[in-house]
């Protein structure tokens, strides 16, 4: 099995833990990944209010790399996974953007010929690995850890046919094989706010501490996340949703890096030297080995 | 103190805006919208918004071009698709969220120095440049722009992440960025072509 690796932008900024991580678990799991040969932002979801048509074509220009790559990819970022679908799914329903797409593909020689499929890492995990070997792989399971399984919105929403746009299961049923407790959270799909926490702080604060709360509420030891921008609002604007309110101390992670410590990755290669939330607390406490 | 008007007739409405909703990109079915509310239910933002996006479906179909385009709710929207995935209708509800912020970026129709604008221009501008996105330089150019004070307020934000190791400050970019301007070229003429 061989993908071509869409890491994005934030995987290589503030999200390195998720990159360090995925690729962990991939590697324990005998999944090939080759990295998009030069690939370009994806344009998220700012690009888009910008320049609607533009976004699309610098989108598929990744889509047309994989192509000449004859590989799919699998895109870990929840806004790339996202726009690299979007993408696709405008280009069928709306003659207009296909042809201008692929006009401005060939300008650049690329003949586009929609031969790939944008994969997020749940889907393969989930469904072409599948629970049970992931469960015979692992070799330090997560016992006693309690999880809540935070999806986000824009893995589900509004494309993915692998899991379901309000209720997902697929991160819990990993990280139940990972060994984990998993909580349940149902407020697993409502959005983090994006970052509207530094648009509009006041809000973006209010909708941040209403996870938070819940998953404390539901008896959460940590938050296991999908997408680096919920990570990053989440973890880091903790201490101020922390001071409005009670302090909260909540470590929040990928699920990439509890599959990755479950399938016995060393701790200190998957990431969490980048957590401003530290989780060796909780797990020392669980009895999970963390050196 | 000022009299105004505030019921509003038919003629005040914008034919030319009602009839570009309803063509324009997602917003087909923007006619057969029942007002049923599901899309404002779902909306984790609604209950901090001017127009709810039930209303702003209404008013935006009807031409209430004013109203729609200075309204706050499209730059509350987080794009998370809630209302689209709820909508009985399958009204492309998040979609026009888009092509709304679109038009009132090209029509400046939005609060001087108001972050969400800036940051569209801003990551537009980075990314037409190098491909990629350098998100330290983004954020730092976007306060640049809207507020210093906010800047230096967020000092201590900028601590933690350095003591994360999380913030990184070589531009990112990518090979060929001959082929990003080479793309947006291409769009630009085609766009003319076909008068979009």
């Amino acid at each position: 099995m061989k993908f071509a690796y869409y890491p994005g932008c934030s995987l290589r900024g503030t999200g390195r833990a998720y990159e360090d991580s995925l690729l962990a678990v991939f590697r324990a799991l005998d999944i090939e990944l080759e990295e998009l040969e030069d690939w370009n932002c994806c344009g998220a979801t700012t690009y888009l209010s910008f320049d609607e048509l533009t976004s699309y074509a610098l989108s598929a220009r990744n889509l047309a790399i994989a192509e000449r790559m004859q590989l799919d990819i699998v895109a870990p970022c929840a806004a790339c996974y996202l726009v690299l679908n979007k993408t696709q799914h405008y280009m069928h329903d709306y003659p207009h953007i296909d042809q201008l797409v692929r006009g401005a593909l060939k300008s650049i020689g690329f003949d586009y010929k929609d031969r790939v499929k944008v994969r997020h890492p749940l889907d393969i995990l989930w469904h072409d690995i599948g629970v049970e070997t992931i469960r015979s792989k692992v070799k330090a399971p997560l016992k006693g850890l309690k999880v809540a399984p935070y999806y986000g919105c824009q893995i589900v929403r509004p494309y993915a046919t692998f899991d379901d746009q309000y209720a997902p299961v697929s991160m819990d049923r990993l990280l139940e094989a990972a060994g984990a407790e998993v909580v349940s959270y149902p407020l697993k799909t409502r959005c983090c706010g994006g970052s509207q926490k530094g648009s509009l702080p006041e809000i973006g604060l209010d909708l941040l501490s209403y996870l938070l709360i819940e998953a404390k509420k539901c008896g959460a030891d940590v938050i296991a996340t999908a997408c680096p921008l919920c990570q990053f609002n989440l973890e880091v604007f903790q201490s101020e949703v922390g001071s409005r309110q009670r302090p909260i101390s909540m470590p929040i992670v990928y699920f990439t890096q509890l599959l990755a410590l479950a399938l016995g990755a060393p701790f200190s290669d998957i990431g969490f030297k980048y957590s401003v939330v530290p989780i060796q607390p909780v797990l020392r406490q669980k009895e999970i080995a963390c050196a | 103190m000022e009299l105004k008007r505030t019921v509003k007739f038919e003629a005040d409405r914008d034919p030319e805006f009602a009839y570009w909703i309803s063509h324009t990109v997602g917003g087909e079915r923007i006619r057969h919208c029942l007002q049923c509310g599901m899309c404002s239910g779902a909306c984790p933002l609604s209950l901090y918004m001017d127009y709810t996006p039930r209303r702003l479906m209404h008013l935006s179909r009807e031409g209430f071009k004013e109203e729609v385009l200075s309204s706050f709710s499209i730059w509350l929207c987080t794009c998370c698709y809630a209302c689209m995935v709820e909508c009985p209708k399958d009204i492309n509800i998040t979609h026009l969220m888009y092509a709304l912020k679109e038009r009132a970026i090209r029509e400046k129709f939005y609060p001087k120095r108001f972050p969400i604008p800036v940051m569209a221009r801003e990551f537009a501008h980075m990314l037409l440049r190098s491909g990629r996105i350098t998100e330290s330089w983004l954020v730092l150019r976007i306060f640049l722009h809207c507020s210093l004070l906010r800047l230096f307020g967020m000092s201590k934000l900028g601590i933690k992440l350095l003591r994360s190791k999380r913030l990184r400050f070589a531009h990112e970019h990518i090979e060929r960025r001959e082929e990003i301007k080479k793309l947006a070229e291409s769009v630009r003429t085609a766009k003319e072509r076909m008068a979009l």
